[in-house]
């Protein structure tokens, strides 16, 4: 399945959120996922269901606030 | 005398706060902040890099069971993008609180307040504690706090621009007609100018780049420490009138 992730185009096998940060070895603690414009809360990490050309987009803090990138 | 500064019922031990950004590396932001002895700590929302995993990640150098993680919504222009970083600064985070910016131009940074009145009325109501970032304008202030804001955050002068509390008589008549508190950020350019800000009554004072752009920020961080506590203390002590002519401090009477 094809989704784009953070601006990119990826192939993934995960089913679900949870699934996908695991694939990509992102700790779900820190972070913030958004699929389609739409934030996920961490309770439905696991129940979440990918679907082909989903948008999303997992966010991080960082040293704030510089005018660097932005999505 | 305690002299805590409360925020909806949220305690926070210093009035000085500080940003994290433009620092070279964490290890200094940590140095710099452990200087500063803030309890308040903002944060930028940004994309996570899933190519390279292997960077290290703010927080684990900013402990959040020590530091209050107040996420800002920097870069953003317009009240959609400042709501949805606020909805994920909220997710990835521990609290409610979000520092709201919604910036109406890049050569000054100054606020859009039009934006920032609606997305405060917004977030407000979605039960965020916003901190608005806002102009020195009393009557916006007033008008976010009566939108919900739990703070005023009126700038002294543009963000980074160094240039001090350039209309402190404005930030006076917005504490006089506040009821929320009001902290000053941006403009801060040296300790001298922390002081005056609190020296006016402002609750705190949140500062980045004076700490981050000078020469030695761990020594920079450590005097805004001293002058956020000594304005603070001056401030409460009261001070003397201006007078045009000198009074005597010596008494005339047992002169020869």
């Amino acid at each position: 399945m094809r989704v784009k992730i953070n601006g990119e185009d990826k192939d993934t096998s995960a089913k679900t959120i949870a699934d996908l940060l695991e694939e990509l070895e992102i700790v779900p603690g820190r972070v913030a996922v958004e699929v389609n414009y739409n934030v996920i809360k961490k309770a439905d990490y696991n129940n979440f269901r990918l679907k082909e050309c989903d948008i999303v987009e997992i966010v991080y803090f960082v040293g704030g606030g510089d005018k660097d990138f932005k999505f | 005398m305690e002299d805590k500064l409360i925020i909806s019922g949220i305690e926070f031990n210093s009035r000085l706060w500080v940003g994290t950004g433009k620092y070279k590396d964490f290890e200094e932001t940590a140095k710099v902040i452990e200087a500063s002895g803030a309890d308040v700590v903002t944060v930028a929302v940004r994309r996570v890099n899933i190519t390279d995993r292997k960077s290290a990640n703010l927080l684990d150098y900013i402990d959040p069971s020590k530091y209050k993680i107040l996420p800002n919504t920097a870069g953003c222009y317009t009240v959609e993008d400042a709501l949805r970083y606020s909805r994920l600064a909220r997710e990835a985070g521990v609290s409610d609180m979000v520092k709201l910016e919604v910036i109406g131009d890049e050569k000054t940074l100054f606020p859009d307040v039009i934006g920032l009145l609606k997305a405060t009325e917004i977030l407000a109501k979605e039960g965020f504690l916003v901190f608005p970032y806002t102009n020195d304008d009393p009557i916006m202030a007033k008008r976010l706090e009566d939108a919900g804001a739990v703070a005023v955050m009126p700038l002294g002068a543009p963000i980074g621009s160094g240039l001090g509390i350039r209309n402190p008589y404005n930030i006076k008549i917005i504490l006089e007609a506040s009821k929320v508190p009001v902290i000053v950020d941006a403009g801060v350019g040296t300790a001298s100018d922390s002081t005056i800000a609190m020296e006016l009554g402002c609750d705190a004072v949140l500062i980045n780049t004076a700490i981050a752009g000078a020469k030695d920020p761990v020594a920079m961080a450590t005097a805004m420490k001293h002058a956020v506590i000594a304005g603070r203390m001056a401030y409460r002590a009261g001070r003397i009138q201006k007078r045009l002519y000198a009074t005597a401090s010596s008494p005339l009477e047992g002169m020869l």
